[in-house]
């Protein structure tokens, strides 16, 4: 009798804590302690060694914690305007690329969504392949396209449209291009996963008493799919903001977005304070659009069960 | 459904996927351009494969491609053995304690910018490095635990969603049959969500060989996987043979994506519908 | 105590604050076919859970012949369960689905497949051997469902809802074919479910459940005749009652009087009561005789005008609205092919029922 408990319990007891431990302490060690870091790290000294940052906890002489909490560099960060004007730059070129890639991607889901069921995975896989594809090089695509001898430049000039080239390339065009293109498929996708699960006989209802389809769409149709709306929304801003390849590769040199300056204080400045209390920065503007996206998703997941 | 709306959606979509696909095929075509000067195309000595042949040549390249698959094979294995039971714990063990603290942390990668993910690893290595001397330095091993770090998140979702799905009354009548809890889990519940950790690990697999950003904190000297080569290539300006590596990679890609989704999607669509009238709803 | 082939002894399970199964105490003998019947939410699954061993009891025993499960795991329990969805494993074929159970003992591939070929025999899904699950009817997954509970010659076998999913037709048919199987076998049955049709035709016995609880445990025809309680006379078939007051007591009969009916209601029992008790008082439908004269008998008797007719077929079910205001329901058979003219709506009826038919207890 004993035995069999032990056995029964055996697997269960194991099985259990180890697939909760295991995952848990990763994300712990790899996820959480790196953020205390930064967050330490952004109240510290810079200095002139390795790692170039003075330690925020000392033993003074006589035995007392000393905990510095060097406030210098947020401080840095709200007079000199380079990082304000660059994160208002990263929030404004989010905003723009979000709204955008809504208005392209709501009627490409809703096509996709209304399309026949064979049809459908065709379509389906179509938007999900680019994301498969390398990012680099579909961002890297474009430079060849936005040079002033680039190819869109050539066909203008060969049309006799214009006269001398565009200049497209290094500019916030370019940038907004650049982040609709790559993040097209996180819009289409959730918008389409909630389209996809409308009930039809809804607009039927609505044609049978009197709705003309433009009107059932905004009364029916969109006030539904305002779920799949805040989670594509949130897919593009989220990272958006936080970009740093595309406008390196084709933003100005001289209207930097917030990801590049974090990198440039890192790198190339040696800054490790100044760029943790970027990081920190940048996850309190995004602490919001986190927070609704996280609420989207677990309702989500909710749904299904 | 007006004829109005039935041309515009259609339009609409069409000019969506011109725009997602157009710069792709502008890659491949001008990867056999014999031109150096890449917008420019010599149709006296077009197409080559002459880009081609220099790509295969550039040690730089090959090196960093063999270390960009190794750590991307490795990121997969390791994100499905983590992502999976994160997934389990979630979908399964009820209200534990630390369960909300788990859900923050799985969902916490999908959701953080790259650079942030890529400076707070950084550190940690670094502050790791100073206090017990592991890691020595970075490479291979840090890009692999970076990797794993945010795809096992990925998987977690994937798994935790198919197993929402999941009637446990299977699992249930396989113990109810005498199946030790084990046996009831390679017979019966592995078979049953093997699609999403396929997926899983494909995805996984294609977030490592993709990222450039992470890699790039956590990468150290000599390490450089191969979007980190292609990105400083790419910075100094357009070259012909990154046209040619873009082409075979997307060839690849697409290649696999395609008769992987085409396998998972009849796969899973024979085991959604299986299990719905097996279950007689 | 001389002990029952099953036996639960003031078995409980707690959910947190919920009390799911509140302190049933049951036996069971071998062979019998028992149905727990009850509205859903009323524990009867978590009953039948603990018996499969998917939940432990808070509290109390269970025992199948003499040996308590308290400790032992599902996967060695000597029961077998059915389950609502049937649970068919959707990636096997019927054969391997039948086989699991018996792969999990240790018998040769030979006595495997003899022992899987014998019971799909007996329930007529041989020839679908290789089929998967959602190839089958819905008829033909109850069928395996349950072959591949009674393959392992279970001591008990539970079944949740056996018929559920099934429509109407094929339910009447597969009630009686389980009846068949279950004789054939003599393997205990358990059965758990909603309908108290499915229970009257399936059960030698039946416990009904409330809140936990079982209410009452009887025959079919025990439990539809004499209900021990209100629940019970309400929850099983339909039945009309009132509330009243002792108003006579003797050995062998009892007078109440209800508020809303307009004579004594006279009772052929006794009942153990002090006077003027409130007590309640119930007429099963089919009980109750229409008549367009009044009645010459001083009881059981009522006056009211008719509200409705449903015409069902084999029955009518009038619905009297009685002087008080009360809506009294009464089913007739129709035994002739002619219209019964003279009860149309609107008109006057009298009721009147036998000595015999009321059934009471004390509020």
């Amino acid at each position: 009798m004993l035995q069999q408990l032990r056995q029964y319990f055996s697997v269960e007891r194991l099985g259990r804590p180890v697939a909760t431990a295991v995952p848990m302490l990763w994300l712990v060690l790899f996820f959480l302690v790196p953020f205390l870091i930064v967050l330490k790290i952004s109240f510290s000294e810079v200095l002139m060694a390795m790692p170039p940052y003075a330690p925020m906890f000392e033993w003074s002489h006589d035995m007392l914690l000393a905990i510095k909490l060097h406030l210098a560099n947020y401080h840095f960060l709200f007079t000199d305007p380079l990082y304000l004007d660059s994160f208002f730059y990263s929030i404004k070129v989010a905003t723009v690329s979000t709204l955008v890639c809504l208005l392209l991607g709501y009627p490409m889901a809703l096509a996709i969504a209304r399309a026949s069921a064979t049809r459908r995975s065709v379509l389906l896989m179509l938007v999900i392949l680019p994301f498969w594809t390398s990012f680099l090089l579909r961002i890297y695509a474009w430079i060849g396209l936005l040079k002033d001898d680039g190819l869109i430049n050539n066909a203008l000039l060969a049309l006799h449209l214009i006269h001398s080239p565009l200049v497209m390339a290094n500019t916030s065009f370019a940038v907004y291009i650049g982040i609709v293109y790559s993040y097209l498929p996180f819009m289409v996708l959730p918008l389409y996963a909630n389209l996809e699960k409308h009930d039809s006989t809804l607009l039927e209802a609505a044609a049978d008493l009197g709705a003309a389809p433009w009107k059932a769409f905004v009364r029916i149709t969109f006030p539904l799919s305002i779920p799949g709306v805040v989670a594509g929304a949130m897919l593009v801003f989220i990272p958006a903001v936080g970009e740093y390849v595309i406008p390196t590769l084709l933003g100005s040199a001289n209207q930097l977005m917030i990801g590049r300056v974090l990198s440039d204080e890192f790198f190339e400045n040696r800054d490790w304070p100044v760029a943790s209390a970027v990081a920190i920065l940048i996850l309190i503007v995004l602490l919001g659009p986190i927070v609704i996206f996280q609420r989207y998703r677990s309702r989500e997941l909710g749904a299904d069960a | 459904m007006t004829g109005r709306r039935a041309v515009l959606l259609p339009t609409i979509l069409a000019f969506g996927f011109a725009f997602l696909y157009v710069p792709i095929l502008t890659m491949v075509v001008y990867s056999f351009n014999a031109s150096r000067l890449v917008t420019v195309w010599d149709s006296v000595h077009s197409p080559t494969l002459k880009w081609y042949g220099q790509l295969f040549q550039s040690g730089q390249i090959m090196d960093a491609a063999w270390l960009s698959l190794k750590i991307a094979v490795m990121n997969a294995t390791g994100a499905v053995i983590l992502g999976t039971m994160a997934g389990f714990a979630l979908a399964r063990f009820g209200r534990f304690r630390g369960r909300g603290l788990l859900g923050a942390l799985t969902t916490a990668p999908l959701v953080l910018p790259e650079i942030i993910t890529g400076l707070s690893l950084l550190l940690l290595f670094v502050a790791l490095e100073q206090l017990i001397g592991w890691p020595a330095g970075r490479g291979v091993t840090t890009i692999t635990i970076a990797h794993i770090s945010f795809s096992l998140s990925y998987v977690a979702v994937i798994v935790q969603a198919r197993l929402v799905g999941f009637d446990e009354s299977l699992e249930e009548a396989a113990l109810d049959l005498g199946a030790r809890p084990a046996t009831v889990f390679l017979r019966i519940t592995l078979p049953l969500i093997a699609p999403a950790l396929l997926s899983g690990w494909l995805l996984s697999f294609t977030l490592s060989w993709d990222d450039v950003v992470i890699s790039q904190f956590v990468a150290g000297p000599g390490s450089s996987t191969l979007p980190m080569v292609i990105f400083s290539k790419v910075r100094l300006g357009v070259s012909p043979d990154v046209n040619a590596l873009a082409t075979l990679m997307v060839l690849l890609v697409a290649v696999g994506v395609v008769a992987s989704a085409l396998y998972l999607q009849s796969r899973e669509r024979r085991l959604a519908r299986e299990m719905r009238m097996a279950l007689g709803a | 105590m001389p002990q029952s082939y099953l036996q639960l002894e003031n078995v409980s399970k707690r959910f947190d604050d919920f009390v799911a199964v509140n302190n049933v105490s049951l036996s069971v003998e071998r062979g019998e076919i028992f149905c727990l019947l009850g509205a859903s939410g009323c524990g009867k699954t978590t009953l039948l859970r603990l018996l499969a061993g998917f939940e432990a009891p808070s509290s109390g025993r269970l025992l199948i012949d003499g040996q308590d499960l308290a400790l032992i795991p599902p996967y060695r329990r000597p029961v077998n369960m059915m389950f609502q969805s049937y649970a068919l494993f959707p990636h096997m074929s019927v054969e391997r689905n039948v086989a699991f159970g018996l792969e999990q003992e240790s018998l040769s591939s030979s006595e495997i497949k003899r022992r899987v070929g014998e019971i799909l025999d007996i329930v007529k899904m041989r020839p679908y051997l290789k089929r998967k699950p959602h190839q089958l009817s819905g008829g033909q997954r109850q069928r395996v469902a349950l072959a591949r509970a009674l393959v392992k010659r279970p001591k008990l076998l539970l079944l949740d809802e056996p018929l559920g999913a099934l429509d109407r037709k094929l339910r009447e048919h597969t009630q009686f074919e389980l009846i068949n199987i279950q004789q054939q076998l003599g393997v205990t049955f358990v059965v758990v479910t909603h309908d108290q049709e499915e229970a009257m035709t399936l059960a030698t016995r039946i416990g009904v459940m409330d809140h936990g609880e079982i209410v009452q445990v009887g025959t079919p025809r025990q439990i539809y005749e004499f209900p021990q309680t209100r629940f019970v006379a309400d929850f099983i078939g339909s039945v009309n009652l009132f509330e009243g007051n002792l108003v006579e007591d003797e050995p062998d009969f009892v007078r109440v009087q209800c508020p809303e009916l307009p004579a004594t209601v006279l009772i052929d029992h006794g009942i153990s009561a002090p006077p003027n008790a409130p007590l309640w008082i119930a007429v099963r439908p089919e009980k109750i005789n229409l008549s367009s004269v009044a009645q010459q008998h001083p009881d059981n008797w009522a006056h009211g005008v008719i509200r409705e007719i449903a015409y069902l077929g084999d029955w009518s079910v009038f619905l009297v609205r009685l002087d008080s205001g009360r809506e009294v329901r009464a089913t007739v058979a129709n035994n002739s092919r002619k219209p019964e003219e003279q009860f149309v709506r609107d008109s006057s009826v009298y009721l009147s029922w036998d000595a015999s038919s009321p059934v009471v207890g004390s509020v």
